[in-house]
Order: C-alpha cells, then sequence, then structure tokens
C-alpha cells in the first residue's frame, strides 16, 4: 500500500540521512522525497512517498519517532490530504507538432517555460493521477527527460477547530 | 576567562561529575589530551585497545549506572570502538563516546586518518553529533550526556574536530538544562492502561513476569519485587534483566529462552498472562514466535513504543518507565484490594521445578565448567560480586549457575554477543566499584580477543578476576557443529595448551594459577579472590561438555534437547494438578 508520511525535522545536516536510512535498513525503497524549510526556518518538512505493508511501516515510523530530531511524524490519510507535486516534461516538438502539444497541455492547466528548436518544456503540478494522463499523453511525441519534485502534501483543514 | 574547546570539554565532564574515562591518544586527540592533563579531577584509564575503552565504559555503566565515557583518536582510534559502540546499543547502555577528528577544513577529504565516524555509527548511536564550533561544545555535551542517560538508554558519540579543539571561547558556561524539541520521553504510563493491566493481573490464574534490561535501566528491582511479592507473582528475568530481581526468592523462576531452564520455559509456555517488563522478545527468548507464549495474554511495559508489539501483538501496551509504571500497577492492585491466586500455579511450577532441574553428570574425575561456575557461586556468596561474562558457553553456564542478586552486578553481552567483551567490562566495573569482587568467567577463544587489558588492569591496580573454563575449541561453536552440523569441527578447534593462560598472567605480572582437578577448584579460586592484585585462574575443563537444556534454533522453547527427559508441554501437564489450578 502507498503510503504518503509527512516529517517534520530539525533544520540540521545530516537529519536527512537519517531518515532515508531508516528506511534502506528495512530494504523500502522510497518513490518519492520532498524536502523543504517550513513557516519556523529551524524546520523542515520531509514528504516521503513510500509502498509498504502497514505493519512494517508502523514499526519505521516508530524509528523515525524515536530519532533525536525528528518532530513529529504523520502517515497522512488519502482522504484527507492535499497532495500536489511539480513535474517539468521536456518533450520533443518539432515546429510542426508544437501546437497540438501546446493544447494538450492547456487542457492540463500546464505552462510552456522553455522553447527550443525541437523541443518545449512543460511544466505541470497536480496530484499524481493528472500528471499520469500528461505523461501518457507526451509519449506520442516522445519524451527526452522528466524532473519532478515529489509529492508534497499537508492534512487538510477539515478538522480544526 | 578565555578557555580552548579542548578544556570546555574537560569543564564540561567534570560538570557532568565524570570521574573515570577510559581512552587511547592520537594526533588530532592532543589539544584534549593535553587539557585532561591539567585536570585535578577527570582519572583516564589508558587501555591497550579501543575497543577495550568502549567496553570499559560500558561495563562501567552496568556497574555503577553512570553515564561511561571513553576518548580516542581519528580514523583507526575511532572504527576500533565501533563493536564497543554497536555492544552498548544492542543493550541499551549510557555512554558518551567522544573521538578526536581531522580539521574541520579539510573534512571530507580522505585527509590523513580521517574517517566519516558519525556516518559509520550512525545506526549503532542512540544519537551523534559532529561539533563544529568550539563554542557549542558544552551544550552538545550537555545534551550527549541527556540523550544517552534518559530514556531508553544508549550510545551517544561526539566527533570534535581538531581546530575545534583549540578554537577559542570567550568563557565557559555550561547549560543548566536542555531543550531538544524532538526529544521526550514518555515516563508515566497511561493510567487507563495501568489499570487494565492490573485488573488482568488480579484476575489471572497463571501469570509470569517477564523482566529485562529495562528493569535494571530504570532502577526498578524494588518495584518488581514489590509488585512479585503483593500477587505471588513468579518472575523470569532474560539475560540483560539478570539481577533485577533475587534469584535466591521462592518465585525466581529462572532465565527464560535457548539455555534457560526447562521449567522456567514450560511456565513461559503454559502462562496465561504475560507481565512483560523493559523486554524485547528477543528471538533468543521466545524460539519460534507463532508458539510462544500462545495461551496467553500480554501486557508490555516499555520506555520505548518502538519495541511495543514489535515481534508479538500485545493486549496492554504500556509506554513509560518501568519503576513508574511498576509502582502505578501495584498501588492499583493495592486500591483494588486484589489478592494473590497463584498459589497452584506455583505448585505446578514447584513440580517442574523438581522434576527438571538443571543438571549435568558431575560423577568422575572430569572437571567440569558447571562445577567451576557453581564454586564461584557458593565462594562468593554473601559478598559485594560483581561478574563479568565472555560470550558462548561459559555465558550460559555462568547464566546457569551463578545465582545473581541484585542489580548491576551482572555484566554479559546480551544483544551483540560480543565475544572479548567480559574482560575490559570488569576493568571498567572495577574503575567504577573499587570495593567490589569483580570476576570474569572466560572462554578460551572469547579472552584471546582482549587479552592485551591484562595490562591495563595491572598497571591501574585493578583487582579483577578471571576465570577461564578452557575447553581448547570455541565451545558454543563446536556444540552447534556436534548438533547440527555432523561434529564437522570445522575451525573450532583451539588449543588447551597454546597459549599457556598461567604464563600469559605472569607475563602481565597477574597471579596466575590453573585447575586441572576438581578438588583443585576451591583452593584456586579462594587464592585468587583473596590475592591482593588481579588473578587469572585456567581450568582446564572436560572439552566437549555441551550446554543444556536447549532449545534448537526457531524452535518451540517448550521443547528443549538434553537435560532431564521431558517436553514438549503438553506431556508435562499434570492435568489433575491444572484443573485445580482453574478450579
Ligand atoms: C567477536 C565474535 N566473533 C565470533 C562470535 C561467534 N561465537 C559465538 S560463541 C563463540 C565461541 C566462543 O568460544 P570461547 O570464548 O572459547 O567460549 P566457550 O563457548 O568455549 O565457552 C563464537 C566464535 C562472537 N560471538 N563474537
Amino acid at each position: 500500500m502507498q503510503h504518503t508520511l509527512s516529517v517534520l525535522v530539525e533544520n540540521k545536516p545530516g537529519v536527512l540521512t537519517r531518515v532515508t536510512s531508516l528506511f534502506a535498513r528495512r530494504g523500502f525503497n522510497i518513490d518519492s522525497l520532498a524536502v523543504g524549510p517550513t513557516e519556523d526556518p529551524t524546520l523542515s518538512r520531509i514528504t516521503i512517498v513510500v509502498n509498504a505493508e502497514n505493519t512494517p511501516l508502523e514499526q519505521v515510523t516508530k524509528q523515525l519517532h524515536k530519532l533525536i530530531n525528528v518532530i513529529k511524524v504523520q502517515d497522512l490519510d488519502p482522504g484527507e490530504m492535499v497532495d500536489r507535486e511539480l513535474v517539468l516534461f521536456k518533450v520533443n516538438a518539432p515546429p510542426e507538432r508544437r501546437h497540438e502539444i501546446i493544447e494538450v497541455a492547456n487542457v492540463f492547466r500546464g505552462k510552456i517555460v522553455d522553447v527550443g528548436k525541437n523541443s518545449l518544456t512543460i511544466e505541470a503540478t497536480g496530484a499524481g493521477d493528472k500528471l499520469a494522463a500528461m505523461e501518457d499523453l507526451f509519449r506520442a511525441y516522445g519524451i527526452k527527460e522528466i524532473a519532478r519534485t515529489g509529492k508534497i502534501a499537508l492534512s487538510r483543514g477539515l478538522r480544526e477547530q | 576567562m578565555r578557555v580552548n574547546g579542548a578544556q570546555a570539554l574537560v569543564k564540561a565532564l567534570e560538570a557532568e561529575g565524570v570521574d573515570v574515562m577510559f581512552g587511547y591518544p592520537g594526533g588530532v586527540a592532543l589539544p584534549i589530551y593535553d587539557a585532561i592533563w591539567d585536570s585535578g579531577q577527570l582519572r583516564h584509564v589508558l587501555v591497550r585497545h579501543e575497543q577495550g575503552a568502549a567496553h570499559a565504559a560500558d561495563g562501567y555503566a552496568r556497574a555503577t549506572g553512570k553515564t561511561g565515557v571513553c576518548l580516542v583518536t581519528s580514523g583507526p582510534g575511532a572504527t576500533n570502538t565501533v563493536t564497543g559502540i554497536a555492544n552498548a546499543y544492542m543493550d541499551s547502555i549510557p555512554m558518551v563516546v567522544l573521538t578526536a577528528q581531522v580539521a574541520t577544513s579539510v573534512l571530507g577529504t580522505d585527509a590523513f586518518q580521517e574517517v566519516d565516524i558519525s556516518g559509520i555509527t550512525l545506526p549503532i548511536t542512540k544519537h551523534n553529533f559532529l561539533v563544529k564550533n568550539a563554542a557549542d561544545l558544552p551544550e552538545v555535551i550537555k545534551q550527549a550526556f541527556h540523550i544517552a542517560s534518559t530514556g531508553r538508554p544508549g550510545p551517544v558519540l561526539v566527533d570534535i574536530p581538531v581546530d575545534v579543539s583549540k578554537g577559542e571561547i570567550a568563557s565557559f558556561r555550561y547549560p543548566e538544562t536542555v531543550g531538544i524539541p524532538g526529544y521526550k520521553p514518555t515516563t508515566r504510563g497511561h493510567a487507563k492502561q495501568v489499570k487494565q493491566a492490573a485488573e488482568l493481573i488480579a484476575k489471572a490464574r497463571k501469570p509470569m513476569l517477564y523482566a529485562g534490561g529495562g528493569v535494571i535501566a530504570s532502577g526498578a528491582a524494588k518495584e518488581l519485587k514489590e509488585l512479585a511479592e503483593l500477587m505471588q507473582l513468579p518472575v523470569t528475568t532474560t539475560l540483560m534483566g539478570k539481577g533485577g530481581f533475587p534469584e535466591d526468592h521462592y518465585l525466581y523462576v529462572g532465565m527464560p529462552g535457548m539455555h534457560g531452564p526447562k521449567y522456567t520455559n514450560y511456565a513461559m509456555t503454559e502462562t496465561d498472562l504475560l507481565i512483560a517488563v523493559g523486554v524485547r522478545f528477543d528471538d533468543r527468548v521466545t524460539g519460534k514466535l507463532q508458539t510462544f507464549a500462545s495461551k496467553s495474554k500480554i501486557i508490555h511495559v516499555d520506555i520505548d513504543p518502538a519495541e511495543i508489539g514489535k515481534n508479538k501483538p500485545v493486549d496492554v501496551p504500556i509506554v513509560g518507565d518501568a519503576r513508574n509504571v511498576l509502582a502505578a500497577i501495584t498501588a492499583e492492585l493495592r486500591k483494588m484490594a486484589a489478592e494473590p491466586r497463584t498459589e497452584k500455579w506455583m505448585r505446578v511450577i514447584d513440580e517442574w521445578r523438581r522434576r527438571f532441574p538443571l543438571h549435568y553428570h558431575r560423577e568422575g574425575a572430569a572437571l567440569l565448567p558447571q562445577h567451576v561456575v557453581e564454586r564461584i557461586d557458593a565462594l562468593t556468596a554473601g559478598r559485594d560480586v560483581v561478574v563479568a561474562t565472555e560470550v558462548g558457553q561459559n555465558q550460559m553456564w555462568a547464566c546457569q549457575y551463578h545465582k545473581v542478586l541484585g542489580p548491576r552486578t551482572w555484566l554479559s553481552s546480551g544483544g551483540l554477543g560480543t565475544m572479548g567483551y567480559g574482560l575490559p567490562a570488569a576493568i571498567g566495573a572495577q574503575a567504577g566499584r573499587p570495593g567490589s569482587l569483580v570476576i570474569d568467567i572466560a572462554g578460551d577463544g572469547s579472552i584471546q580477543m582482549k587479552s592485551q587489558e591484562l595490562a591495563t588492569a595491572r598497571i591501574y591496580d585493578l583487582p579483577v578476576k578471571v576465570v577461564i573454563l578452557n575447553n581448547g575449541f570455541l565451545g558454543m561453536v563446536r556444540q552447534w557443529q556436534e548438533l547440527f552440523y555432523d561434529r564437522h569441527y570445522s575451525q573450532s578447534v583451539l588449543s588447551q595448551q597454546v597459549p599457556d593462560f598461567v604464563k600469559l598472567a605472569e607475563a602481565y605480572d597477574w597471579l596466575g594459577l590453573r585447575v586441572t582437578q576438581p578438588g583443585e577448584v576451591d583452593e584456586a579460586l579462594v587464592r585468587a579472590f583473596e590475592h591482593d592484585g588481579p588473578a587469572l585462574v585456567d581450568c582446564r575443563v572436560e572439552p566437549e561438555e555441551n550446554v543444556y537444556p536447549m532449545v534448537a534454533p526457531g524452535g518451540s522453547v517448550d521443547e528443549m534437547l538434553g537435560g532431564i527427559p521431558g517436553g514438549p508441554i503438553s506431556d508435562m501437564l499434570d492435568e489433575e494438578l491444572l484443573t485445580e489450578v482453574w478450579e
């Protein structure tokens, strides 16, 4: 099962290694990982997407809690989180096909961020399924390169008082 | 007053009340050694190998309850401590390891004697620090001691580059408090769960207390005894929990697991309520997990939430300090006016104890290792004695035949099973408890892993005693090969004659004695124990004696090899008596 973990950590050297090595030790492959500072500059949030059974994952989250630099660990409930990822697609685009590609990008509210002699680079954000659909369509033209930020997520404000 | 980083470090150690540390110098550690030179308070024991420094700090911590400290140089000095750090990590021993490091300006360049020791020790430390500024040192040391000694204790490593040791600080101030936002161990058990536990205990017909290292770490021996006596609960202690409950007590039912007595493992299998305190359901205890305590509900008390439910699902999880939680459970039971109801369960256990005691074949002229341990136990009765062990058969016989009566008098490498642990641990213990009789029960293989520390004991006048159960084999390996590998003694053969341990002892200016007959044991042990200085007794024991009973690796704990015939549990139950228990 796919889990999205949101891990709040002290913004210090070496913390990312401490976190990821716990996954490596268990043989879990991390599907995506995004790190950045938070509203508090001394803290960073790490969003980790990992495919794992519940029981071993629970063990890893408990181990994460034990790391001295880890402040908080949440296994986000897919129904109660908002998640986004940003992707850059560099797509083969000979001049005669540019138009088509731009149209596909528009349907998904993608933005053209670079135009080359034979390529277009499109920026897109969204949840996983939308980005997968885009990728699928761009494949027909030939994708030269993809870069993705990895998923970031926050729990929804539902339960706020 | 301006001080440099090294001086600040020494002042910080003094502020922590460190009275002795174990170490070994080298290039980038020299500023620190210079500051130690100037310190009046810090006693430094120069070991003969850095692994010995780590084990000595560990033994000191186990025997005194204080945090052990060791100091080594960068590179090979640091890597030599790795086994000692892993050993302390597996057994949750509070320890601060100080490693000197190359200058910050050359970090990461493969400078001479540079290793990334914080990277190497990431998975075997509770936490580690690389200090970048001299001004950070006091705060880091404060945090290191705090982290090492609180919650679930463990080793913390502080890596100190040489320019940090030399760097100047305007003035030294040691912080009074620590604030680590991500570190707040839960020490009080949840009231509702404590109540639930008390209710289960009040109702149970066949309860068992299963106590481990957490009882020692939290200083809960008294609370454990109170609870056990109030409800007349039989108690087992794990290898790490030995000393948490007096082994001469009527309610004491042995050490469970691979080489535990049959009656212990029967009781663990038949229990209907396992009250697990500060234990981690290690595979050496549980054997095959599916059949371990399978008729039982489980209460699990541990300060580390990650231990609860790790290997076995739990009915009542209680995160908290063993001492607090045990006291709270006892208070709850008193409030409920709960009465003990284990008289008949104890009769079942007594029957097992009578029929299946630990036993070995005493007849004949052969010198048996079990006999040696029994005599050590008898000859030290009533004395302030600390027993360390090496690893292998010697360790298991020590578990079986030496009765540990109080906490912090038993030093044995549990989780890592480190041969070579015993002698340096005994040295550390003796440094922290000068008045105690400290004995290392050793194997001839293990003692050779760290025998250079014989020098340390002699030179620092630490009068430890080493009793070698010399069987000329890597005995435990040989036993497995005998039982499971068609007696192919592949690379497990040592020699009873080489080295000549008596001469080795004498080379280090120890008293060295040799025993070859059962009749010589007492005299030699008494001479060694009374000797005003370190002494070694080389006991040339029966080479192919096995440790029994034994649970085959991966087997159910009630199905044991050797010992007095009996088992599995299904055959061992006296139906009449058991029905009585339920009436
Ligand atoms: C450092 C280390 N290496 C290897 C082992 C594996 N091992 C476990 S017991 C044992 C034999 C120990 O022999 P000895 O010290 O002579 O004790 P005995 O079993 O004969 O009492 C070995 C090699 C270990 N536990 N530790």
